[in-house]
C-alpha cells in the first residue's frame, strides 16, 4: 500500500512564521512559489538567498532566514509587492525579518559606511538597520 | 493666488536647493501662494512597514500636525522620498487605535485628526494645473532636448500611492513635453537606483546606477531627470567610471529653467556636472 502524503496545513503553521505576519501585516502562505518577486528583484544578484525562498523560509518556520543578509540587501523599492499575483508585499516580510534580527541581536547587517553620503541617505540607512 | 501648504524636508534646505527654487519660481506663475509649515522635521526618509512600530510615524505625522494648525487640508511635497512618508503615514494612521495613540504620545496641544492629503508636484501639475497650462508660461523652450525621465521607486511604489501607472508611467513625460523637451524611451526608468544602501553597500549602488545611466543613453538621452535627491546623489556621486556621463537634474530645475528663473539659482548644481544642452549623445567633450 502507497504511503500517505500528509498535506495538513497545521506542519507549516510555525510560530515564527506566524511572528513574521504579525510584525509584517503579510501573510506568508499566500504565497505560491512562483517566483516573480525574484525574477524581478534589482538586487537579487547580491542576495543568499532569493525573495521567495526567503519566503518559503517562513512558510516552513525555518528561523534561519533571520541570519541570511538577503533582507538587508532588499532596499525596499517595492518592485516585487506591484508584481506578486497573490499581493504579498514580500518588502513588509524583509522588514520583519530585519526587525527580527535586530531585536534579538542577531543583525548581519552592513557595517562599514560609504563616503560621501548625503544626510537622506544616513537617516535611511539608521531608520532600517538599527533597532 | 491658491494658497498651498508646502514641506520641503532636508534635501530643499540644502543639496536640492536648486530643484525648490525652481519649483517656487514655476509655482508662483502657475498662480499659487506657497506657505512652507512652520517648525517642520525631518520626514523620517523611509517609510516603517512594520506593524507594531508607532514611533516611526511621529516624525511624518508631527508634520501633517502642522499643516493641520496652518488650517491647511493639504500640503505638498516635491521630494519623491518625502512625499512616499508622509502619504503613507498620513494612511497609516487614519485607523482610529493608532491614531489614539499616536496622539497620546505626542502629548501636543492639538490632537492630530488625520485626514491631511499630500500631493506631489506631478500630480498637482497633471490634475490641477493641467499639462496645456504649462507651455504659455515657458520662456525658454527646452528645444527639443532629449531627457530620460528616471522615476525611480517612491513616486511609483506600492501602488496605493502611486502618482501614476506603476509599470507605465508617464505623468513626467507628459510635463517635460509641455516644456518643449522630447522624452526618449528609457526601460530602467521604474527600477531602484540602491538608495539608502549607499551608506553601507556603494558597490550594489554603483552597478545599479551604471545600468540605469546605460539605458538612458541608450534611448538617446542627453540629461535625466528625477524628483528624488537620493536618486540625484546615486546617479552622480555613484557613477561607475564606464558609465555614461550624463547630467541629472531636478524636475523643478528643469521647470524653473523653462519658466525663466534666475540661471545662476536653477544651474548651481551643475558644478561638476557636464553642461546640459551639450548634447552627451553626439560626443560632447566629457
Amino acid at each position: 500500500m502507497a504511503s500517505e502524503l500528509d498535506l495538513s496545513r497545521d506542519r507549516l503553521d510555525a510560530p515564527f512564521a506566524r511572528r513574521v505576519e504579525e510584525l509584517s501585516g503579510e501573510n506568508p502562505y499566500a504565497c505560491y512559489q512562483c517566483g516573480k518577486c525574484s525574477a524581478g528583484c534589482p538586487f537579487a544578484d547580491y542576495m543568499d538567498a532569493l525573495p521567495n525562498q526567503v519566503l518559503r523560509l517562513v512558510q516552513l518556520g525555518d528561523e534561519s532566514a533571520l541570519a541570511l543578509s538577503a533582507p538587508w540587501v532588499c532596499a525596499s523599492c517595492l518592485a516585487c509587492a506591484v508584481r506578486c499575483p497573490k499581493g504579498v508585499d514580500i518588502a513588509k516580510t524583509m522588514e520583519a525579518l530585519r526587525i527580527l534580527a535586530l531585536r534579538k541581536g542577531i543583525s548581519p547587517a552592513p557595517a562599514g559606511i560609504d563616503r560621501p553620503y548625503p544626510q537622506i541617505a544616513l537617516v535611511g540607512a539608521y531608520r532600517k538597520l538599527t533597532p | 493666488m491658491k494658497r498651498l501648504a508646502y514641506f520641503p524636508g532636508c534635501a530643499m534646505k540644502d543639496q536640492a536647493r536648486p530643484d525648490e527654487a525652481g519649483t517656487l519660481h514655476a509655482l508662483a506663475l502657475l498662480g499659487y501662494e506657497i506657505a512652507e509649515i512652520p517648525r517642520w522635521n525631518c520626514c523620517g526618509t523611509v517609510y516603517s512597514l512594520a506593524q507594531d512600530d508607532l514611533m516611526r510615524h511621529v516624525g511624518p505625522v508631527r508634520n501633517l500636525l502642522r499643516v493641520q494648525g496652518m488650517g491647511e487640508k493639504r500640503v505638498l511635497a516635491l521630494c519623491a522620498m518625502c512625499y512616499g512618508t508622509l502619504a503613507r503615514s498620513a494612511r497609516f494612521v487614519q485607523e482610529p487605535e493608532r491614531l489614539a495613540r499616536i496622539n497620546a504620545f505626542l502629548d501636543t496641544e492639538e490632537d492630530f485628526r488625520g485626514g491631511i492629503g499630500v500631493v506631489h508636484l506631478l500630480t498637482l501639475l497633471r490634475d490641477e494645473v493641467g499639462y496645456e497650462k504649462l507651455p504659455s508660461h515657458v520662456k525658454q523652450s527646452l528645444n527639443g532636448l532629449k531627457v530620460a525621465t528616471y522615476y525611480g521607486c517612491m513616486l511609483l511604489r506600492p501602488r496605493e500611492f502611486a502618482v501614476d501607472d506603476p509599470d507605465r508611467p508617464e505623468v513626467m513625460e507628459r510635463v517635460l513635453e509641455a516644456l518643449g523637451a522630447v522624452p526618449v524611451p528609457f526601460p530602467e526608468r521604474t527600477e531602484c537606483c540602491g538608495a539608502y544602501l549607499t551608506v553601507g553597500r556603494k558597490d550594489i549602488v554603483e552597478e545599479r546606477v551604471g545600468r540605469i545611466l546605460r539605458s538612458a543613453r541608450g534611448g538617446g538621452a542627453d540629461l535625466v531627470v528625477t524628483t528624488c535627491p537620493l536618486c540625484q546623489f546615486n546617479l552622480t556621486e555613484r557613477r561607475p567610471p564606464e558609465a555614461p556621463p550624463l547630467p541629472v537634474l531636478y524636475l523643478g530645475q528643469v521647470l524653473g529653467w523653462a519658466f525663466g528663473a534666475d540661471e545662476p539659482t536653477i544651474a548651481a548644481l551643475l558644478v561638476g556636472q557636464p553642461t546640459p544642452g551639450e548634447p552627451v549623445s553626439s560626443g560632447g567633450a566629457r
